[in-house]
């Protein structure tokens, strides 16, 4: 029997460090620099250089694996030779299997679909903690994890174990200097004591503390204000369940307890015995050199190996044979007995033999059922072992599954042997350790084996993605005049004509019934000429179902198609929670709702649009209003965009001219916003360059001459192809003001985006306060696309400014034109009616979604100034004089 | 330094001297590569209290540096601040630049490429 020492390994290590002697503090800092040098030399090595280093260290560790043992059981009487061999081994040849052909230096892993790259960073100074039960077998593993990494350690053995230890590091260490390593790349400090340790811990040069022992150095390393990896006790279940291979199970936990006489401290503590095996098991124990004990013999057993004032195991028990612990407690014994196994009732301090106990003694529960072994497992786990390890051996998945579930344990082992399996590598593919993280459970860092990974600073380079872009529209869009007649090649047994009132008065509704093939059952849905209300669209859908409808055609202007969509989606996704689908996000991919992609029913939608402004007809935005909550609903995913879009002008001649005018301003802000949005490409471009160009100019010509054919031609060409720019890149800040100000004061959508533009137009060609991140765009540009627009429309103009502010000229030429009121004041808007209601006017235009691709990121400062902007009305550059067509046929000329 | 140092390369532990009677600065240019450099390193150290306030050493052919070459160099940093003599680094590998600093020497010379 061996002396109290281990107690030592719960002894408190002082958390400040007390005064030591001038002598001992210049010997420290001198291990302290000459570690800090090599660790920094070491930066110079390339992995060729570590991996020759480590391959000699390795056959040196293995050619010195039995003196090393002879010498550690010799110091601390603790284990058993043989098997503190097979650590030696396990520390060098299966570590080096696990580590051989790993990247240590430079890159050390990339991943080319994610853009990103891992390269190593050394720590430096490791200041490691090494215990009394795996002494030597610790060091050769520490000594190889930080060779490979380029890190130098400074060793702090238990002082039970410092001669073998030392002499551990020392062949690590000389065989490390012949192939090259640089002098202090490893050290031992000589008879240390605490203040040693607590010195090091805290010093300027240690990066980081790996402490592998008990709770009172774990406990210290992780109050010393360093990062630490500190590892300690732990108290396995092992639950032996009926479907088990029982000769397997019986074997396997004889020769992991008795491993090293059970210093490991993942071997197993308790084991827990399904009732319907319990006897033929324990017969196969004792079949096997292991003594059943009785009550009497229990508790004779626990007297003599649990502390009863600590409830911790008698120290003098560890490491020792089974036989020589039966004999200290008085009980006889078979010659050549391996194991005791005492029955246990329970777990806690009135069943002291549930502890931690690293010595051949496995207290033993018989479990009526499963779940009674499952609790009583949880039990022991939470009785020292949280995070640390468990066992089970079982044919059953579900079970299993169960376990794993909850047991707290960074290593969960499934039909093998706690000790050797949790030190990885023999029975599994855990990375070979002899530091087994217990992660938060066990006042750890980590759960993971302790591995050359958590030896390096991983640095991540990662690179810029280029995010993916899409440009999404309708499958079918048909366009000019009477492109209706396509409606004719929609077959459906049953169709839903939502429309509007107006849309009957003026002769269309029945235009379209005209196209729908025969035969075809049609049921028209008439719904008011604004917004959607949830009970419009609540009474659609009852239409919708009634009808068994495959097809809905929309007839109208953007609030019938936007009904039209909502319909559809409730329709075909009934559970889907309209308040949900309305959450904020900031990129569209990565929103936290999703919308429903399952069906259970499907209708076609056909968005025929009757006005040239909001291009509903091939967006996937749509806008509901909650009356009861005095509120808009804005829904946007490309499910809800239509399955087909007919853009034919027919239905826009009738337009009165307010409706065009506010309707083609609208257009005008969706090209001009998607132009500059972050996430504008060359596809939105494309589209809104060109709807700008038709606007600019049909726009005038549709407003005072609305029979004109062409013109209306072009502005309902505009209206959709500005629609398509932006149901890909998105708005931008006019229409977060613009949705505020229009609900709080009842002003149309169109004429409300004329009382901004201006002034938002302005705001975003000047260098932006903040910049909105955004991976879609390169650079800030605005102002850029704003004179390119210039340029396009013919404004002249010679710099950048003189372009957008000709543009901004041009605006307000245009808006004059169409005699749109050129400021809040003017629609009789009083001042102070105005300030009462500007705060929540920004706060509304802040948390409206439109702005996120903004090329600036308004503050609400700058919002609060925009708005008083558009009030006041200042016109910016009335003085530049653009010229606009008057007619098609100039325009054309 | 321009016009003050020789601007040839000069062989390993070769060093010039710009004698100019009157002036205070007298520089040096030493040309350090990896085998001869502890002893091209003691030598600099000993003929600081000759070349007075500014000694560059061309590290261009230097890859990396022992624990002996950053014991010596810091041997070196403390002759120079002992004598009030500044030594100028020239071409130093980003690799032994970072053990310099990793062993806190960096400051203690002047860097140029």
């Amino acid at each position: 029997m061996i002396a109290d020492e281990l107690v030592q390994e719960r002894i408190q290590i002082p958390l400040a460090a007390e005064a030591l002697s001038e002598e001992r503090t210049a010997y420290l800092e001198e291990l302290a620099s000459n570690a800090k040098t090599a660790a920094a030399v070491l930066t110079q090595f390339s992995q060729e250089d570590v991996d020759r280093i480590v391959k000699a260290m390795v056959l040196a560790g293995l050619g010195q694996a039995q003196p090393l043992a002879r010498l550690a059981v010799e110091e601390t009487r603790l284990g058993v030779m043989e098997d503190k061999v097979i650590k030696n081994m396990v520390a060098t040849e299966f570590v080096y299997n696990y580590i051989k052909d790993k990247r240590t230096v430079g890159v050390i892993r990339e991943f080319p679909e994610r853009n990103l790259v891992e390269m190593a960073e050394p720590i430096g100074v490791i200041f490691s903690i090494t215990p009394i039960t795996n002494p030597t077998s610790t060091v050769l593993f520490k000594c190889l994890m930080a060779a490979k990494t380029r890190n130098a350690v400074i060793f702090s053995p238990h002082p039970n174990a410092w001669r073998c230890c030392s002499e551990a590091v020392k062949v690590m260490y000389e065989t490390a200097l012949k192939h090259g390593a640089p002098d202090g790349i490893f050290s031992c400090l000589a008879s240390h004591t605490l203040q040693d340790n607590a010195y090091l811990m805290r010093h300027k040069d240690v990066g980081l503390i790996d402490a592998t022992g008990g709770p009172g150095a774990v406990k210290a390393a992780y109050s010393s204000g360093k990062p630490a990896l500190g590892v300690g006790a732990g108290n396995t279940p092992v639950y032996l369940e009926k479907s088990a291979d029982l000769s397997t199970a019986v074997t396997d936990i004889i020769l992991s307890k008795t491993f090293d006489n059970g210093t490991i401290c993942a071997s197993e503590q308790t084991l827990v015995i399904d009732d319907e095996i319990y006897e033929v098991v324990l017969k196969k124990f004792a079949e096997l050199g292991t003594h059943i004990c009785n009550a009497s013999d229990a508790e004779l057993l626990a007297r003599a190996v649990i502390d009863p004032k600590t409830g911790f195991m008698q120290p003098m028990a560890v490491g020792q044979k089974a036989s020589d612990i039966a004999r200290f407690a008085g009980l006889s014994v078979k010659p050549g007995t391996k194991l005791l196994i005492a029955p246990i009732q329970g777990v806690g301090r009135e069943h002291p033999l549930s502890v931690e106990k690293l010595f051949p003694v496995l207290a033993v529960y018989r479990a009526k059922s499963v779940d009674e072994a499952l609790r009583v497992c949880v039990d022991v786990n939470h009785a020292g072992g949280l995070g640390h390890t468990a066992v089970i051996f079982s044919r059953n998945d579900e079970i299993i599954r169960k376990f794993g579930e909850v047991i707290n344990a960074g290593r969960i082992l499934v039909n093998s042997p706690g000790s050797v399996g949790a030190v990885g590598g023999v029975y599994n593919d855990l990375p070979p350790t002899f530091s087994f993280g217990c992660g938060t459970g066990g006042g750890n860092s980590t759960t993971d084996n302790v591995n050359i990974y958590h030896y390096l600073n991983i640095k991540r380079v990662a690179r810029r993605t280029q995010a993916h872009m899409w440009f999404r529209v309708p499958s079918q869009i048909y366009f000019n005049w009477n492109a209706v007649e396509n409606v004719h090649q929609f077959p459906s047994r049953s169709t839903i004509i939502v429309t509007s009132p107006s849309m009957e008065q003026f002769g269309h509704l029945d235009i379209v019934r005209r196209y729908i093939p025969e035969g075809t059952r049609v049921h028209v849905s008439v719904i008011p000429d604004a917004e959607p209300e949830i009970k419009v669209v609540t009474q659609g859908v009852e239409a919708l179902n009634f009808y068994k409808a495959d097809q809905i055609i929309a007839l109208g202007g953007g609030s019938v198609i936007d009904a039209a969509k909502i319909m559809k989606l409730k329709y075909e996704s009934p559970d889907a929670d309209l308040e949900e689908l309305a959450a904020p996000f900031l990129d569209l991919r990565k929103r936290v709702i999703q919308y429903p992609t399952e069906k259970i029913k499907r209708a076609r939608l056909i968005a025929i649009s009757t006005t040239s402004g909001t291009g509903s007809e091939v967006t996937p935005f749509a806008v509901l209003t909650d009356k009861a909550r005095g509120r808009k609903v804005t829904l946007a995913d490309y499910s809800l965009t239509p399955d087909v879009a007919i853009v034919d002008p027919q239905f826009v001649m009738s337009m009165p001219e307010g409706l065009t005018a506010d309707t083609g301003i609208d257009c005008l802000t969706h090209a001009l916003e998607a132009a500059v949005s972050s996430y504008a490409s060359p596809y939105t471009d494309a589209n809104a360059m060109h709807a700008l160009r038709l606007a600019f100019n049909y726009l005038p010509i549709a407003y005072e001459q609305p029979r004109d054919e062409e013109a209306r031609a072009m502005m309902h060409n505009a209206a959709c192809i500005a629609a398509m720019a932006f149901a890909n890149a998105s708005v931008g800040v006019n229409h977060a003001l613009a949705h505020a100000f229009g609900a709080r004061f009842g002003v149309a959508h169109g004429r409300a985006n004329a009382l901004m533009l201006p002034h938002v137009i302005a705001y975003n060609a000047a260098v932006p306060t903040k910049f909105l991140p955004s991976p879609y765009q390169k650079g800030y540009i605005a102002h850029k696309k704003y004179a390119m627009i210039a340029d396009l429309l013919g404004l002249g103009g010679q710099t950048i400014n003189e372009k957008v502010n000709r543009l901004v000229a041009a605006i307000e030429q245009l808006l004059d034109r169409l005699d749109f009121p050129r400021s809040i004041a003017d629609l009789g808007i009083s001042p102070d009616e105005f300030e009462r209601a500007l705060p929540d006017l920004t706060r509304l235009a802040f948390d409206d979604p439109s702005w996120r691709s903004n090329p600036r990121m308004p503050l609400i400062s700058e919002l609060d100034d925009l708005f008083w902007k558009a009030y006041k009305g200042r016109g910016l550059a009335k003085c530049a004089a653009v010229s606009q067509p008057n007619t098609s046929q100039q325009q054309l000329a | 330094m321009c016009g003050r140092v020789s601007t040839e390369h000069i062989a390993a532990t070769t060093c010039v001297t710009d004698g100019t009677q009157g002036m205070e600065m007298i520089a040096a240019w030493l040309k350090i590569d990896e085998e001869s450099f502890v002893e091209a390193l003691q030598e600099t150290r000993e003929r600081l209290a000759n070349v007075g306030a500014e000694v560059a050493l061309d590290f261009c052919s230097v890859r990396r540096i022992d624990a002996n070459a950053i014991r010596t160099l810091e041997g070196l940093a403390g002759a120079a601040d002992d004598r009030g003599a500044k030594v100028v680094l020239r071409g130093v590998d980003v690799a032994v630049y970072r053990v310099l600093k990793l062993v806190k020497l960096a400051a203690r010379f002047s860097f140029v490429n």
